[in-house]
């Protein structure tokens, strides 16, 4: 077994030196994937020349001491090596390593060598951010360490455990948490600090007994409970339909809730506009037969709720789905042979067993509607919430960084106490329902009661949703909605029309450019976003060590911060060397990665609590590397939480706007964004267009995500032997 | 010397502050079936775990056929487990479950099967291959885990508690199935069971542990028959623990004084004084007269069960359960009685 690992040593070394010696040690202008390094000269342009070469003779001395934490390996690689006195080798090789490159990173930046460093080298050096060999090298050097860590012993000695521990650590702490220090560093001002705290306009209770606001805290903390409340209700309502009921249309209800979450933003406040707006549909129907004075209740608090209700519902339905399957059958018979009747069961058995998914649901809804941007902008009238003054506090004429810093903080609290309560809530219990017996039996359907009563909630919601997706399929195809509604394609040829010029096919829509980039970026980073959130939630729920706690706090960070923060933090914490990615479109996809991984998380731990911890046991035992055992075991039982991963990342990067409003760059420009532009002219119609373009292309990608990932194999015996076989279960 | 399947040398295990299982010495020998023995919490499956290398020592080496693997993970180590909860991968059939290790160590898809299935078939099961572990019954699934475990020819095979989830008149039957299977194959197995008379019908050797240490290690008929300690005797068999005192030793027998009646017994190196003596309940003869030499004492229940009686004494010697087989009158309750010793059946306790 040995060898196998030091194969893969080897491998990360072998990297390593590729990236000093073989590839460009800067970033280039031409993009990180541009190949046109291999003819400029490797060895002899101050730009593309790789790490050995720009220390050697290009004047960028400080290079050369990164030769040491290279060749160090080496010597713990030799025959004979005491295993103790390799590992703190390696160990020592890669601190050394990861040392070096942050203090030359930091040391010398575009301006020019640090103070200290000055007399050591030539005048006019300077540098640009890291390139293609400079990752990989950062890369040996981290795996290197952990390496080395797990030769010491710990995680059991694990080097793949110890290699994704390190490598979750690295990226969330460069990408969560220097972006997040580095505007709070800017933000913070010693003197107003308090003041900054204690201003009415956060804590102001001022509208509870006269006609002034309430404080921003407030508005925010209540919208958050009831969104947090009402879409893990609505979900759960939905789930169980799904799963325990002979619902006729369980197929179709699937796709309608999973509609909402593929809608860009605005839309859903548009649309309800639109219907329950002064001049809306719904509004100008109930004015005429009832003789109701039109009203604006819709902006404040009752529409943004209603928005983000309808558009939060569905991560509780992807959270709760996986959940109510993986509730044992056979502890809801066991139930059931101790004389409890069909509801007792599901009130003391099914709905106690749920209550991981139920707290996760909640914690998502409460947490997203925090962080909301999109809703409030458009709904929230009166009603400011914080996600938005942070918004105008940073880039509108107030331009109060450390105000925003501070209702920054806010949030950040208030996200800490929902994870807090969410752990004493769910206590010590233990949940796992599958178990490696196997399972027989047949899920317990509703008893009438219940059911109908659910049919009563989620039918009604699921018309109205059915109402507006009609709306915004059908408002672009008019001239205006409310006032011409004259058919008509002319938005559509607006955003995507197609001609044949001389040289073929041109595509003469405004809006091909800003789409097939949105695509792209989706796609890509719905992969890695999967990836890191599902290895993350593994280590979290399947390995011990001793940081734990603050690792899975890190790893939901980035979630509660809310896009604007994350915008602009990333803009300040990347926009100069040694990590310098703005304006490209990498920073899109880490910041895709980034925001949307703590959902992979979620759903993961939440499906992986329900997993007998034995089973990845007897597979170690027989043989198989931790690796294998995730590739063959963990992962093939948890592919409706990759499932939810994948799908979530993919529409959350296709429909986010408020973090990529300050990422966006002429070349990658987002749909979102040119949707905004469009609103913002007040273009509805060719907005609305898009909008419904980008529905379609979701939907089918989601269906083909279904396709690929297919069903859990449990051998459960269903009750209905005539069930769908993709759209019942997955 | 032939060199032991497993040794363990001062091993200790401590999550934080709780010591799960101090410093523990043992060495099981090639070819033998090992249990681990004790009450719940004792610290065997923690035991048993770090010979898998799901948990590692946090003092102590461990050998495994003289290689020391106490740093090794579970991965690299040459043993196999059977789960007490089975833990068969509900994905995947039978078949897969049990070509499972040979597969992910890259052997041949060919090989992989036919190795599978004649698994299967050494443990009764062929042509079940194809089934998911959800379509069998316990008692199949258990035989599953089994044949997923030996498939891989390992140098130890693992039972954590592999009877637990089936009824009483089938663990009986499995017992003796991986009685057998073990002595056929010679395979090295280690055993953690809570249940004293599973540990004895099994095993060619049993350690005993009690709160994280090991309480006396022997063969299940040493244990019976000269326990080195007062919880051995209570928890192998029962056992009345009666004050005693020994008068002499001589020639290693001891003569034992316990109320009236005076008794010669293998002395166990103990000096005379005060002891404690470990009587089987077989080994009280209860007399409806007076006899020599005999304890009088009173008798507070008396059960028919058939085959055999069961008396509760109580007198000067303290309390006393006996089995008395069945045949003479039975003495009611509340009526005199006088005891006797059986020697053969009675054990000086150290300690």
């Amino acid at each position: 077994m040995q060898p196998h690992h030091d194969r893969t040593l080897v491998a990360w070394l072998l990297v390593g030196w590729c990236g000093f010696l073989l590839l460009p040690w800067y970033a280039q202008d031409d993009g990180f994937f541009s190949l046109a390094w291999l003819n400029a000269g490797l060895f002899t342009d101050r730009d593309y020349a790789s790490g050995l070469a720009q220390g050697l003779w290009l004047g960028r001395a400080w290079l050369l001491p990164l030769l040491v934490p290279l060749l160090l390996p080496l010597l713990a690689l030799r025959q004979g090596v005491d295993p103790a006195r390799r590992a703190n080798l390696l160990v020592l090789a890669g601190l050394l390593g990861i040392a070096w490159l942050a203090i030359q990173g930091l040391a010398v930046n575009h301006r020019g060598p640090a103070d200290w460093l000055a007399p050591f080298v030539p005048d006019r050096s300077r540098q640009y951010g890291m390139g293609a060999g400079a990752v990989l090298v950062a890369l040996a050097f981290l795996f290197t360490l952990t390496n080395g860590l797990a030769g010491r012993g710990l995680v059991k000695g694990d080097r793949f455990v110890a290699g994704s521990i390190g490598l979750v650590v690295a990226v969330v702490g460069l990408f969560v948490f220097v972006p997040v220090g580095m505007i709070l560093a800017r933000a913070f001002v010693p003197d107003q600090f308090a003041g900054q705290f204690f201003d009415a306009r956060i804590w102001g209770l001022a509208c509870t007994y006269s006609t002034v606001r309430c404080g921003v805290a407030w508005n925010s903390l209540l919208l958050a409970v009831l969104t947090g409340l009402s879409t893990t209700l609505l979900g759960l309502a939905f789930a169980l339909i799904a799963t325990r009921t002979p619902f006729p249309f369980k197929r179709s209800l699937r796709v309608l809730t999973v509609l909402p979450i593929i809608t860009p933003p605005f839309v859903i406040g548009l649309a309800i506009i639109l219907l329950f707006g002064r001049n809306g549909t719904v509004t100008q129907f109930v004015a005429t037969m009832f003789g109701i004075e039109p009203g604006r209740w819709i902006y404040g608090l009752p529409g943004v709720w209603f928005a983000q209700t309808l558009a939060f519902t569905p991560i509780a339905f992807l959270v709760l789905i996986g959940v109510v399957e993986g509730v044992s059958p056979s502890m809801e018979e066991a139930a059931q042979t101790l004389r409890a009747d069909g509801w007792t069961t599901f009130k003391t058995v099914s709905l106690p067993l749920m209550r991981p998914g139920l707290a996760n649901a909640f914690l998502l809804g409460f947490i997203e509607s925090l962080a909301d941007f999109g809703n409030p902008l458009v709904l929230s009238g009166d009603f400011d919430v914080l996600a938005t003054e942070i918004f105008f506090a940073m880039v509108g004429a107030q331009h109060e960084p450390s105000r925003a810093a501070m209702m920054a903080l806010i949030l950040l609290a208030f996200t800490l106490l929902a994870f807090w309560a969410q752990q004493r809530w769910l206590g010590r219990r233990n949940y796992t329902t599958v178990t490696g017996k196997g399972d027989s039996g047949v899920p317990l359907q509703l008893v009438p009661g219940l059911r109908y009563t659910l049919y009563a909630v989620t039918i009604p919601w699921a018309v109205l949703t059915v109402a507006l997706y009609a709306l915004i399929l059908l408002g672009g195809l008019v001239e205006f909605w409310g006032r011409d509604y004259t058919p008509t394609l002319r938005h559509i040829i607006a955003a995507f029309g197609v001609t044949t010029g001389e040289h073929g096919i041109v595509w003469s829509g405004t809006a091909w450019n800003s789409f097939t980039t949105t695509i792209a970026i989706a796609l890509i980073a719905a992969v890695p976003t999967a990836a890191i959130g599902l290895l993350t939630a593994w280590l979290l729920v399947r390995q011990e060590f001793g940081f734990k706690r603050a690792f899975e706090f890190g790893t939901m960070l980035s979630f509660a911060i809310p896009g604007t923060v994350i915008g602009i933090a990333y803009i300040l914490a990347f926009n100069v060397p040694p990590i310098e990615i703005t304006g490209t479109g990498i920073i899109l996809v880490i910041s895709f990665v980034f925001r949307n991984m703590p959902v992979g998380v979620r759903a993961g731990i939440a499906s992986m609590s329900q997993l007998d911890k034995s089973l990845d046991e007897a597979s170690l035992t027989l043989r198989a590397s931790s690796f294998t055992t995730m590739r063959r075991i963990v992962l093939p039982l948890l592919r409706p939480a990759i499932l939810a991963a994948l799908v979530y990342s993919f529409v959350r990067a296709m429909t986010a706007i408020s973090a990529v409003v300050f990422l966006v760059s002429a070349n990658y420009e987002m749909a979102t964004t040119y949707i905004l532009g469009r609103v913002e002219n007040g273009e509805y119609g060719i907005a609305v267009a898009y909008s419904s373009v980008l529905i379609l292309v979701m939907l089918v990608v989601i269906g083909i995500f279904q396709l690929l990932v297919g069903q859990r194999r449990l051998g459960r015996r269903t009750a209905v032997p005539v069930a769908a076989p993709v759209g019942a279960a997955s | 010397m032939s060199v032991a399947s497993v040794r363990f040398e001062n091993v200790t295990k401590a999550y934080g502050k709780v010591v799960a299982v101090r410093d523990i010495s043992f060495a099981v020998e090639a070819g033998t079936l090992v249990t681990l023995l004790g009450p719940s919490g004792c610290g065997k499956t923690t035991t048993l775990r770090m010979i898998a290398g799901l948990e590692l020592a946090t003092g102590g080496r461990i050998f495994i056929e003289g290689q020391d693997v106490t740093h090794l993970p579970a991965t690299a180590r040459d043993v196999a487990m059977v789960f007490q909860s089975y833990a068969l991968f509900p994905h995947m059939t039978v078949v897969e479950n049990v070509g499972y290790g040979l597969s992910v160590t890259r052997r041949p898809k060919a090989e992989v099967r036919e190795r599978a299935e004649a698994a299967l078939a050494t443990v009764g099961l062929a042509g079940y291959g194809e089934r998911l572990p959800a379509e069998l019954s316990g008692g199949q699934q258990q035989r599953v885990a089994v044949a997923r475990a030996i498939v891989l020819e390992p140098q130890v095979l693992l039972f954590d508690e592999p009877l637990s989830n089936l009824d009483t008149k089938l663990r009986r039957k499995v017992r003796e199935e991986l009685r057998d299977l073990q002595q056929r194959l010679g395979i090295t197995s280690i055993y953690v069971t809570h249940d004293q008379e599973e540990a004895l019908a099994v095993s060619d050797r049993i350690i005993v542990m009690n709160q994280a240490v090991i309480a006396q290690t022997g063969t299940p008929r040493e244990l019976y028959e000269e326990p080195a300690s007062r919880f051995v005797a209570d928890f192998i068999g029962d056992a009345n623990l009666l004050p005693a005192e020994i008068a002499r030793v001589e020639g290693g027998r001891a003569t034992v004084r316990v109320g009236t009646s005076t008794l010669e017994l293998p002395g166990r190196a103990l000096q005379p004084g005060a002891a404690t003596l470990a009587v089987r309940p077989h080994a009280i003869r209860v007399h409806p007269q007076p006899v020599e030499a005999a304890n009088r004492m009173s008798v507070s229940h008396a059960i028919y069960l058939g085959s055999h009686l069961e008396y509760e004494l109580d007198g000067p010697v303290g309390h006393l359960f006996a089995t008395v087989p069945a045949g003479g009158a039975m003495i009611p309750q509340g009526a005199e009685a006088w005891v006797t010793f059986d020697e053969r059946s009675v054990a000086l306790v150290p300690g």
